[in-house]
């Protein structure tokens, strides 16, 4: 059910390690290409960002583990290219395919040196027009379901973390309906519905919290939740 | 209920290629480019743009513009979207911008404990630690102690409310403007707001 990038609340993980202000964006040269190479396939249109974060959760559970942050990118690239067609297992190993030489029948979608700014400055959105009536208003309380999981596909994709699932909140924004990543990531469509940011006390979430007075917010989408 | 094959699939694609890193992004960007795919000058360009010219100081921007301008706090509040949108900072992973403030009462800070989802337009491409297992399990449980390992201790008083950015709203902390800054100018007022106290895990700079 969960899956080894879901980690918020785990115990274990050592002290976080900040850095300067100044510290370099990229610390390796390939770093900056992984990140390029991500940005610029995704422009090929074969794949969407849902798809795009479950490839990266789809990981091997010790790739996951043992990769650096780059390497996620680079593996679930390589991997979706493959999955969707672009590219063939032969044409990874480096071996001579026929089809060498004869154009690619994505070449005339490659993002060109001149569309790259405005690609980055228009973004993609997610909020859309949807039918799906919103069932709760900002001050409602709400729970979230349990078990967190996909309840389209098991197993699949979904942004709902397993340390929210049964616990009781109320709803603080309302966000406006945006895609639903656990339809949307498998190739079922957009499914656009409500979506909330919804409070939780620490209390309802930690069996130790910190301060009583704590709190932690979650967007999670209208069928994430039911009435409390 | 249909099932996910990726849980099942143990030979994924990515292993054909070099497993160094380095290597393996090379051999990838080099069969991408023979085929047509990618553009290297394209590359080169996206890297520009986030090394360059998007990073925190489109944030450092909005917040002083927002400690000047109560008009212009209110409406960064109500609908930073649109706010940041007309300075030139709406773009990629900045789509749905949501400002939150610190008060003496709550301290604001950000986290995505699923990935790494973070305001790229205001804040450039996060940091390693923001990326970090340890960030992403701890904020969300311990903030406190997280806070202290960057240093951070709050008034006794405040509570701490953590964001995780479950979906695509991006949340930037508009931190409290120091104290002694009455009359300060523009420039120099935003040169105290940091990377950090714009992700909450760190205040404005006193002023020197």
């Amino acid at each position: 059910m969960t899956r080894i990038h879901d980690m918020g609340g785990r115990f274990g993980d050592g002290p976080v390690q900040p850095e300067g202000e100044d510290e370099p964006i990229f610390h390796e040269e390939w770093h900056r290409r992984a990140l390029a190479v991500t940005l610029a396939t995704g422009s090929l249109g074969q794949w969407n960002l849902d798809m795009s974060r479950h490839a990266r959760e789809s990981l091997a559970v010790p790739d996951y583990a043992t990769f650096s942050y780059y390497e996620k990118w680079i593996g679930a690239v390589a991997d979706l290219l493959v999955d969707n067609g672009v590219l063939t297992r032969a044409d990874l190993a480096g071996e001579d395919s026929p089809a060498d030489g004869a154009a690619h029948p994505l070449a005339g979608r490659a993002l060109t040196k001149d569309k790259v700014a405005g690609v980055l400055s228009r973004g993609g959105p997610t909020t859309r027009e949807s039918n799906v009536a919103p069932l709760f208003e900002p001050g409602q309380a709400v729970r979230a379901l349990r078990p967190a999981a996909n309840r389209l596909v098991d197993g699949g994709h979904t942004r709902m973390p397993s340390y929210v699932a049964g616990a009781r909140g109320r709803i603080l924004m309302a966000h406006g309906a945006h895609v639903l990543p656990d339809s949307n990531a498998h190739g079922l469509g957009e499914a656009p519905e409500p979506l909330y940011a919804v409070i939780f006390p620490a209390g309802e979430l930690w069996a130790a919290p910190e301060n009583p007075d704590d709190e932690v917010v979650l967007d999670l989408w209208q069928s994430y939740l039911e009435p409390a | 209920m249909p099932h996910d094959h990726h849980s099942h699939d143990d030979a994924h694609p990515h292993a054909l290629l070099p497993s160094d890193p380095a290597l393996r992004v090379k051999a990838l960007e080099t069969i991408l480019t023979r085929k047509g795919l990618i553009d290297p000058a394209a590359l080169d360009e996206i890297i520009d743009t986030y090394e360059n010219k998007i990073g925190p100081k489109n944030g450092a921007d909005v917040v002083a513009r927002a400690w000047s301008d109560a008009g212009f706090r209110k409406a960064l509040l109500e609908d930073a979207t649109a706010v940041v949108r007309d300075l030139g900072y709406y773009g990629r992973q900045g789509e749905h911008v949501v400002v939150v403030e610190n008060t003496p009462e709550t301290h604001n800070m950000v986290v995505c404990t699923l990935c790494s989802c973070y305001p790229w337009s205001l804040l450039g491409i996060p940091p390693a630690w923001y990326k970090s297992d340890a960030y992403r399990a701890r904020a969300v449980r311990e903030p406190r102690k997280v806070l202290a390992d960057f240093g951070v201790t709050l008034p006794e008083g405040t509570a701490v409310r953590v964001w995780d950015s479950t979906a695509e709203m991006r949340y930037l902390v508009l931190p409290m403007r120091p104290e002694r800054t009455e009359g300060m100018p523009f420039e120099q007022l935003a040169a105290l707001v940091t990377r950090d106290s714009m992700i909450g895990t760190g205040l404005a700079k006193a002023p020197a």
